[in-house]
Formats: structure tokens, C-alpha cells, sequence
């Protein structure tokens, strides 16, 4: 499998400002030491609570956040991700070392150079009534990565436009048109044309069905599903409705309070989850089944706050089977088998 | 408007039509909805966004904003034994049913509490407001008891608290009531009331399984994570142990763990208080978990009511079937419903439905369809269970 975004120990740190100098008194930990491959058009899924750091990870990738540490590495052959890695803990300062993160490194560039990066990434945000411009007209939305790009002049734009616009279902009468007259669904195939129009091959979807209704969020899967075996696009999947990730992605990555939990193939994540974090999560999901009710709650309490999160293994406040072992030290994601990983000692020991 | 009721239905809305008058143009949001809540039942009411399931259950408690206008229909509450139309009640009688008969939990439990009082106050004014003579008799009692071993100068004072209390109980609206209320010193014989409740609130939150109670309390909701906060609103209508709780989609912005927790919450205060439940929710998977009767509706209409085993077993109203259909499952393409839900303002004539439909028969666009029984206690509304009838 050829990976096309490669993300080694990525780490997003919000500072949190206080007294008349806005001194750093604390910081909120939202992406800490992430690390995995998306491979090449594949649905990468990233399931949690909300809080738990899932949408600023998706941002901080495509760098709409600036990473405060990590690398991510775009279309870099495996063996160079290895070479920079070998280079960085044997000679960090190392000229080579500079100029291979200047070119490979999403997180290292800058300017013109990240500019050029940018068409290759796109987001499609959770709510499309406030990420679309209620003053801009429909036609000038689609276009604006377009024009900010410098991909298409003139005739060019209504043309890709239009095309990008039948993509999703809907029409060249519809160009003219302002967000408010569009339903909530089609609002959302707004976002999604606007995404696909300056040809990306990255599209981070960030909780995209959760403000629609179930019928519609049928269609906009489906549309999802449509356009990636059309146009050959790699997905990363947000998302907090597990039977929703189940269906659409290839692989899950479980993330609580900052970090990954548990990453595998979602068949055997869904059959076989072995954290207790993602036991508890899919315990939890009400059945739309009467007749195999099980009313329980698995866990007590709720995500402690990110700004002092607990020592160890994050989620031992809250874990039936913790040990003294959790408290103390941090457990590594580390494989079971079968592209399964889990960060726990319980089941990794 | 007395009248002697079936003793098994709590509640019973007939043929409810409400309106709201916008600048666009009528939107018909309720278009003849009939409802049926036995007691000690959770009845679910499931439908998408704005097909009036929240506009009914804010109707029954007649905190209809404008433009929203009820225009006909009943809505028959069955208290010991007698039925009273609570559409016919005037404001002060209602706002009594609130809070006392009939309350409410909401969506949004930030928005539900006011951030500029403690979580305890909030929940104490309840207590103030309905459950009063307790609240003062248990501070007469407890005056009572320091009177007997208080000096001479304190007793003084105690006597005259005791004289306001009495006055209280017996005329609220008393002068010498009403100034002692305003003097500045004088007024703080009010703080052993206020004991009072603070102490039935804590109480309450202990029953809530919220830890540390006696500090939440004193807390304001900004301080509350979204568990917490809804635990504290569903403490304030559970405190007068109402005879029916609306929940309007209260789990709805909650992780799924903390949603398991809730529900669990709901499903045991509901074995302990006897309450019944209408449940409005657009998650056919809670349905599923908790209730025990379901209501599905569509663009203004009750479009089906049945059991919930027998609905998931057996749905009967088209849409019923695609909105069960549209529950993803891996391995299959996504089944989506044709089409959006239809404005409101111009709704398609007859069956709402019709233009969505996979089986839309003749009269369908001509002939609104009425809730027939269909099979035992399955009622729908749909032409193609209505032959011969």
C-alpha cells in the first residue's frame, strides 16, 4: 500500500493565556504524539468524543493550523520517511536533515511553496451554513479555490465550476443562487463541490453528515462514496457516529484526549476493539434494535479536561481494568497483529 | 371543562393545528396531529427536522411563542381521575400544571439554565414555586426548635420570624408581609427557607447520581460539563415529581457515553417516580433502547404509531420503512429517501408524502390519509392500509 499522507508524532499545543502579561500559564494538549500512514485512496476514519483533539488533527494536517512539532509527509516514498527519521535522531542539525524536511515536510513549509500545496487538500466543514459566505453567490464560492489558485481564468471557471457542480448533483441553474435558498443536504454538496473543483487528492471531511437529517445523510454518503471511486480521492473521515465510519472507511483510528487509542482495519476494529476505551464507545451506542436492548453505561464520569490530562494512560480515571502500571507510565501503540494497534498494557502486555 | 376520562391515557391531543405566521407566508407546522400517552409509558416521538415533534410537545405545556399560533384541536390531561382541556386553561391555572403536572427537559442544557444563577438557586425556585408550604413549614419546625433553647433577645427576634412564616403560610400578600420583605435587615428571615430548599435540591441532585452534590450546588452552569448540566435540568423537572416529563431530544448534544448514562438515568427515575415519558428524539437508535411506544412523524402529520418491536419489526408507513431503511449498515450502499422534506409553507396537498413516495397511489395527492388501525394497536396513515374502509 503506498501511503499518501505519512504523519510521525504530530503534536498541536494550545496555549492557555492568563494575567496582564498573557503569560503561558498551561497547555491544552489537543493532538499529542500522533502518528499513522493514510494510504492512497483509501477512507481513513477518525472516531471520538468531542473534545478528544479529532477536528485539529484533520486541520493541522492540510496545515490550516500550524503543528507545534511532528512531521507530515505528502506523497514521500517510505524509505525517505525512514531516511529523515534516521537522519533526525543521529544528526539533527544536519544541512541535509533541513533541506529534506524544506521539501518533503508539510509542517516545514511556507509561502509560495505551501500555497502550491494547498489545491492538493481540502477540507468540507460540519456545517455548511456558517462555511459558506451568506453574501457570495453560489457560482463564487465554488470558484474562489479556483481563482485563489490561479487554476482557471476566464470562461475556464464557469466551465469547472459547472463541472463540479453536476459532480455533486446539482446544476448549471443553480449558479446563480445564494447558500439560504438551498436546503441544509444541498448546502453541504455546496461545500463538497467546492472542495473537489481544483482537482484535490486529499479531502478531509470533518464530521460532514452530523447537521443533516437521516435521510439526506443517506445521499451525501453515497455522493461521498461516488466521487471517490470517480475521482480516485483519499478520504479522512471525522466523525463521532460510529455506525457512520463503520460503513464509509477502510481504516478507524479511536482518539481520546489527544491520542490515538486504538488504529486498525475497521472489520477488526468493530468485531474485535481491544482498548477498553473503544469497548465502553461502541457498548454505548443505542441499537436500533428493541428486541437486543441492553441499557447500560459503560463508563462513568466524563473527558477529563484537556488542559491537565491525567498521568499515565489517559483514560485510567475512567477504566475498569486499570492497573498500577497505567497510572504511572504511558502505554505505546503498539501492534497486535493484523495491522491491529492498540495503546494499552492490559492487552498489549 | 371537566369530564370523566379513560383512566389509562394521561395525555390525549386531538387534531392539533398550529400555524406560524411568518413574513414568507403561513408555515402549517402542525397539520392535525393526534397523540396518545398512556401512564407509566415512554412514548418516542422520531421524525427529521422540522416535522413539528418539538412544536407538539411545546404546545402541550402552551409555550408557544408567536408567530406560532394553536389554531384547533385538544389536548385532554387526565389528573385523578378527571380530564381537563389544557388548551382552554388560562395562564396562571397553567403556569401551575407546569413544572407541578407536566414538565420539561430541553435540548440544550446550556441555553436552559441562566448562567447568572447557581445551579442550586435555579433548581430552589421550583421548590419555591410549588412545593411552598413544605418548604416553610420545615422552617417553622426548625424555628420551633431554636426558639426553645435561644436567650432572651434572640427569641425575641425568632418570635418575629415565626410570625412572618405563619403569615406566609396563611396570606402571602399580607402589608406587613410585603414590607417586611422590603426592609434590608428584616428580609434575611428568609435565608432558613432558603436552607430549606437548598437541602431538598441536594437531595434531588443526589438522586441524580451527581457526585459531591453539595458542591455542584453552589456551582454556575458555565462551571458544568454538558453531562452535568443536563443532569441538573432534568433534576429541576424531576422535582415536583411530575405526572409527565417532555424530554425534547435531550441527549442530543452528549458524547454517546455520557448519552448511555442519561438514558439510563431517565429509564430508572421513570421505574422510581412512575412518570411518563413523551420523548422526542430523531435517533431511531435511542428509540430503540428506551421507549415503549413510538410515534413517527412527517411534515406536520402523525404518520404512524405502533409498539417499538412491532415498528422495527413491521413498519408500515412508507416513509416509516425508509427512514428504518436509511440506518447505514457496512457492506451495503447507503439507502437514502428521494428528495427533501417539503416546505411548510406550500405543503403538497393530501398526503405530505406523496411526492417522496416509492408507491404513490391516485388519491394519494388528493385525499389527506387518516390514522387507521391497521393491525392491533398499529395505527398508520397511509392510503394502502385504508381499502374497503
Amino acid at each position: 500500500m503506498e501511503a499518501l499522507m505519512s504523519i510521525e508524532d504530530l503534536k498541536k499545543y494550545y496555549p492557555v493565556l492568563s494575567g496582564v502579561f498573557k503569560k503561558k500559564v498551561a497547555e491544552v494538549k489537543a493532538v499529542d504524539k500522533v502518528s499513522f500512514d493514510i494510504y492512497k485512496g483509501e477512507c481513513f476514519g477518525v472516531v471520538g468524543e468531542s473534545g478528544c483533539g479529532k477536528t485539529t488533527l484533520g486541520k493541522t494536517i492540510i496545515r490550516l493550523l500550524n503543528p507545534d512539532g511532528g512531521h507530515v509527509f505528502y506523497k514521500t516514498p517510505r524509505e525517505l520517511v525512514e531516511g529523515i527519521k534516521y537522519l533526525k535522531r543521529e544528526d539533527p542539525k544536519s544541512r541535509a536533515l533541513k533541506h529534506l524536511l524544506k521539501k518533503y515536510d508539510l509542517a516545514y513549509l511556507t509561502g509560495a511553496r505551501l500555497k502550491r500545496f494547498r489545491r492538493f487538500m481540502q477540507i468540507v466543514y460540519q456545517d455548511p451554513t456558517t462555511s459558506l459566505d451568506p453574501r457570495m453567490l453560489l457560482k463564487d464560492i465554488v470558484a474562489e479555490p479556483l481563482v485563489a489558485q490561479g487554476l482557471a481564468r476566464g470562461s475556464q471557471v464557469i466551465e469547472r465550476v459547472t463541472g463540479a457542480l453536476e459532480k455533486v448533483g446539482l446544476s448549471e441553474k443553480h449558479l446563480y443562487r445564494y447558500p439560504h435558498e438551498f436546503s441544509g443536504g444541498q448546502r453541504q454538496r455546496i461545500a463538497v463541490a467546492r472542495a473537489i473543483v481544483s482537482n484535490p487528492e486529499f479531502i478531509v471531511l470533518d464530521e460532514p453528515t452530523s447537521s443533516v437529517d437521516v435521510s439526506v445523510r443517506a445521499q451525501l454518503l453515497n455522493l461521498f462514496q461516488d466521487l471517490q471511486k470517480d475521482l480516485g480521492l483519499t478520504y479522512m473521515f471525522i466523525s463521532h457516529d460510529l455506525s457512520v465510519v463503520e460503513c464509509i472507511s477502510n481504516r478507524v483510528a479511536v482518539m481520546y484526549l489527544g491520542k490515538v487509542v486504538e488504529r486498525a482495519e475497521t472489520e477488526g476494529l468493530y468485531k474485535n476493539p481491544l482498548h477498553p476505551y473503544t469497548q465502553a464507545l461502541f457498548a454505548s451506542i443505542p441499537v436500533p434494535d428493541p428486541t437486543r436492548r441492553r441499557i447500560r453505561a459503560p463508563l462513568s464520569g466524563e473527558v477529563p479536561s484537556p488542559v491537565n490530562p491525567p498521568s499515565g494512560c489517559r483514560f485510567h480515571p475512567r477504566c475498569p481494568i486499570a492497573m498500577e502500571l497505567c497510572r504511572r507510565e504511558e502505554p505505546p501503540l503498539l501492534d497486535v497483529g493484523r495491522e491491529h494497534y492498540v495503546a494499552c498494557f492490559a492487552v498489549t502486555k | 371543562m371537566e369530564k370523566q376520562g379513560s383512566e389509562e391515557n394521561l395525555i390525549q391531543i386531538k387534531d392539533l393545528y398550529l400555524n406560524f405566521y411568518t413574513y414568507d407566508g403561513v408555515v402549517k407546522a402542525l397539520d392535525g396531529v393526534t397523540l396518545n400517552l398512556k401512564k407509566g409509558e415512554i412514548l418516542g416521538v422520531v421524525g427529521e427536522t422540522g416535522c413539528g415533534k418539538s412544536v407538539t410537545s411545546l404546545s402541550t405545556l402552551s409555550i408557544v411563542v408567536p408567530p406560532g399560533r394553536i389554531e384547533k384541536g385538544e389536548i385532554e390531561f387526565n389528573i385523578k381521575g378527571k380530564t381537563y382541556d389544557l388548551l382552554s386553561f388560562k395562564d396562571a391555572t397553567m403556569r401551575r400544571v407546569r413544572g407541578q403536572y407536566i414538565s420539561m427537559i430541553f435540548q440544550e442544557p446550556r441555553s436552559a439554565l441562566n448562567p447568572v444563577y447557581t445551579v442550586g438557586d435555579q433548581i430552589a425556585e421550583v421548590f419555591f414555586h410549588h412545593r411552598r408550604e413544605e418548604i416553610i413549614n420545615a422552617a417553622i419546625a426548625q424555628l420551633k426548635k431554636d426558639l426553645e433553647k435561644s436567650s432572651r433577645l434572640k427569641s425575641w427576634i425568632r418570635k418575629y420570624e415565626l410570625s412572618l412564616y405563619g403569615k406566609m403560610l396563611k396570606n402571602p400578600k399580607a402589608l406587613s408581609l410585603t414590607l417586611a420583605l422590603k426592609i434590608p435587615i428584616v428580609k434575611r428571615f428568609q435565608n432558613r427557607m432558603k436552607k430549606e430548599a437548598r437541602e431538598l435540591v441536594i437531595e434531588m441532585l443526589k438522586l441524580l447520581n451527581i457526585p459531591d452534590p453539595a458542591r455542584v450546588v453552589d456551582m454556575y452552569p458555565h462551571e458544568l460539563s454538558g453531562g452535568m448540566a443536563q443532569r441538573a435540568v432534568i433534576a429541576m423537572a424531576l422535582s415536583c415529581n411530575p405526572l409527565m416529563l417532555i424530554a425534547d431530544e435531550p441527549t442530543t448534544n452528549l458524547d454517546v457515553t455520557v448519552q448511555a448514562q442519561i438514558l439510563l438515568l431517565i429509564k430508572e427515575l421513570q421505574k422510581k417516580f412512575g412518570s411518563s415519558i413523551l420523548y422526542v428524539t430523531h435517533d431511531l437508535g435511542v428509540v430503540a433502547e428506551i421507549c415503549d411506544t413510538v410515534a413517527v412523524m412527517y411534515a406536520g402529520n402523525v404518520v404512524e404509531t405502533a409498539d417499538v418491536i412491532g415498528l422495527f419489526k413491521k413498519p408500515l408507513h412508507p416513509y416509516t420503512q425508509a427512514l428504518l431503511e436509511s440506518i447505514p449498515r457496512p457492506g451495503e450502499r447507503f439507502v437514502s429517501i428521494s428528495g427533501t422534506v417539503p416546505s411548510l409553507i406550500s405543503p403538497p396537498t393530501g398526503c405530505r408524502f406523496n411526492d417522496r413516495c416509492r408507491y404513490t397511489l391516485e388519491m394519494c395527492p388528493n385525499v389527506k390519509p387518516q390514522l387507521v388501525e391497521a393491525e392491533k394497536d398499529h395505527f398508520v396513515a397511509c392510503h394502502l392500509y385504508n381499502e374497503g374502509k
